[in-house]
């Protein structure tokens, strides 16, 4: 298969970086590294059967949530509740806290660990008043420059008759908007399921990252085989067809990096689990460090308006 | 969490057969093409809003001979070598062949009663009016040409939602037209959506309603999730007018639902208070 687009350009940045070996010390042989390790990722090819294997991981009931990377990574948690209009939605985290001593604004779906928690969380389904609380909460960011994470793991948004009422579709888009606005660093990280329009709700960042048993894509592959194969059981064929997994969302590129999981994957050890995910986003919070506000946002939205593939 | 609604009844009835597309669904008057074409694809007799295609709707609301259509090189491509039942690249070849349209998509340069404007307009019966690539890239192009231009941009649309052909990238189509809606603000152009029947899932959650106006046309459907989802997913019962225009109305959703005889004029008259240029 001759490289993909993306690969060339990866490529290419780490050409360009090799020949600046004084500029930036240690966190650009940094991201040296990180980039060859990018690329070598896109050389594994995943078969059919590694791709349903992501899914089961992506939604595996001992897989940590957003509050158990809250738990491990931030200090002084404060959680924010409510979206000042209607209500509280618990499959919508947002709040306060320090990573590596410096506040920021983490926004993520939560989905339930007991039967309980699960339907109050509506499995991490979020209805509009819950991105309204995310769009609260990093605008909260903005007006006080702290840089905002956010970690997406959810089906997609919920299917339901008062959500509607309520405008969902609305929601989603004005919170894609709010983050195409804002003038703080924004890394996204894809952590379980990236489900469509209720994942990119959150994921209109600076930098897209995703841990590598995540998956992230525009219908569910039980959904796309019951329209496409007018059978739901077919859903392992559609998810071999549109290919959910880090590695070819890194070759399309719609995500920037793959963050590494434990063995086995990141249920197996959750600490071990956080604290990669932590120095992820940590590296990328650095890079963006010190780009003035105007260019953030322009590059953020330049970044989007590039993805895309025609002739 | 659903509750469980043992009363909801369960769709096991045969479906009765297919009616002609000229029939109207409403009130079964039937209608030959060109008394259509005449009636801007409304039911003389109810008001029913048949589907319009692109090129129709461009017609019906451009001034004669205004329309430039930009972009028409554009097409779809397979990043995926997208398979189910046939290659996505045999239904990409069949929508063009039955629509006459490279995408679900048509821009370009229009005035409407004399005021400059840049029309963009989905076509349903091209692959269910999905947005792929190409139409992401068409409506970015068409927010920065209005916004180099110093005119308003004006959507019309009608889409089941993101294109699955297209996996993730069609998914990203959705922050691509968030973004170009952003920027075109930013230039000080508005954004006027007119929301056809359907307006559904990615393209709902998009730029389509993150207009600064946004119209509807009557009983349009407007809906993140399409009802079959709700039922299915929550049991709950479906209201009557479930995602249609009046319930957004209602529920302070949109600005107003216009019928199609009074498009024209009306986008006529936010283009002047919106100052486009003549």
């Amino acid at each position: 298969m001759p490289p993909s687009e993306h690969e060339l350009r990866l490529r290419e940045r780490l050409g360009r970086l090799r020949n600046l070996p004084l500029l930036g010390g240690a966190r650009l042989s940094g991201e040296l590294e990180r980039l060859q390790r990018q690329i070598e990722r896109i050389g594994e090819e995943s078969t059919d059967e590694e791709i349903w294997r992501k899914v089961e991981l992506a939604r595996h009931d001992d897989r940590p949530y957003t509050l158990d990377y809250v738990e491990r990574m931030l200090d002084d948690w404060f959680e924010l509740h409510g979206d000042r209009a209607l209500g509280d939605d618990g499959a919508m985290i947002a709040g306060l806290g320090k990573l590596d001593g410096r506040t920021i604004v983490l926004v993520g779906q939560q989905k339930g660990r007991d039967i309980h928690e699960r339907a109050g969380r509506r499995f991490g389904m979020p209805n509009p008043e819950g991105y309204r609380k995310a769009m609260h909460a990093m605008e909260l960011a903005d007006r006080h420059r702290l840089p905002v994470v956010t970690l997406v793991d959810t089906p997609g948004a919920y299917p339901g008759v008062v959500a509607e009422q309520h405008g969902q579709g609305a929601a989603i888009a004005q919170s894609q908007a709010t983050m195409a606005r804002l003038t703080v660093p924004i890394v996204a990280c894809v952590i379980g399921e990236g489900g469509s329009g209720g994942a990119i709700a959150i994921a209109l960042a600076d930098r897209v990252l995703m841990q590598e048993n995540a998956i992230y894509s525009v219908i569910s592959p039980e959904g796309c085989a019951a329209i496409l194969w007018r059978d739901a059981g077919q859903a392992k064929k559609a998810a071999a067809a549109f290919r959910p997994d880090a590695v070819h969302c890194l070759e399309l590129g719609v995500i920037d990096e793959i963050v590494s999981e434990p063995v086995g994957g990141a249920h197996i050890d959750p600490d071990m689990a956080a604290r990669q995910l932590g120095q992820a986003l940590r590296e990328s919070l650095a890079e963006l460090d010190g780009i003035p506000r105007d260019d953030l946002r322009r590059r953020r939205r330049a970044r989007f308006r590039s993805l895309g593939v025609f002739a | 969490m659903a509750k469980i609604d043992v009363s909801v009844e369960t769709d096991d009835q045969p479906s009765p057969p297919p009616s002609h597309p000229n029939t109207c669904p409403t009130c079964h008057s039937h209608y030959r093409d060109d008394e259509l074409e005449r009636s801007l694809w409304v039911c003389e007799q109810c008001g029913h809003h048949f589907p319009m295609r692109a090129r129709a709707r461009i017609a019906s609301l451009a001034d004669p001979g205004s329309f430039t259509e930009e972009a028409t090189e554009l097409h779809s491509e397979d990043p995926l070598d997208f398979f189910d039942l046939r290659p996505y690249t045999e239904r990409l070849a069949e929508a063009e062949m039955k629509t006459g349209l490279a995408d679900a998509m048509v821009i370009g340069r229009a005035a409407l009663e004399q005021r400059q404007c840049e029309l963009a307009v989905m076509d349903f019966a091209f692959m269910g009016g999905s947005m792929g690539s190409v139409v992401g890239e068409k409506f970015s192009r068409a927010c920065d040409s209005a916004a180099e231009a110093g005119m308003p941009v004006v959507a019309v649309t009608s889409s089941g939602g993101a294109r699955m052909q297209e996996g993730t990238l069609a998914l990203m189509q959705l922050p691509k037209t968030v973004a170009a809606v952003e920027d075109l603000h930013d230039a000080g152009q508005a954004l006027l959506c007119v929301m056809a029947h359907p307006t559904t899932g990615g393209v709902l959650a998009s730029f389509a309603t993150l207009g600064d106006v946004l119209l509807a046309e009557p009983n349009a459907l407007m809906s993140f999730a399409g009802p079959r989802v709700v039922q299915e997913i929550t049991r709950e019962k479906l209201p009557d007018d479930f995602g249609r225009a009046e319930q957004n109305l209602r529920y302070g959703h949109i600005d107003a639902i216009v019928s199609r005889p009074e498009l024209r004029p009306t986008l006529a008259r936010l283009l002047r208070l919106f100052d486009a240029p003549q």
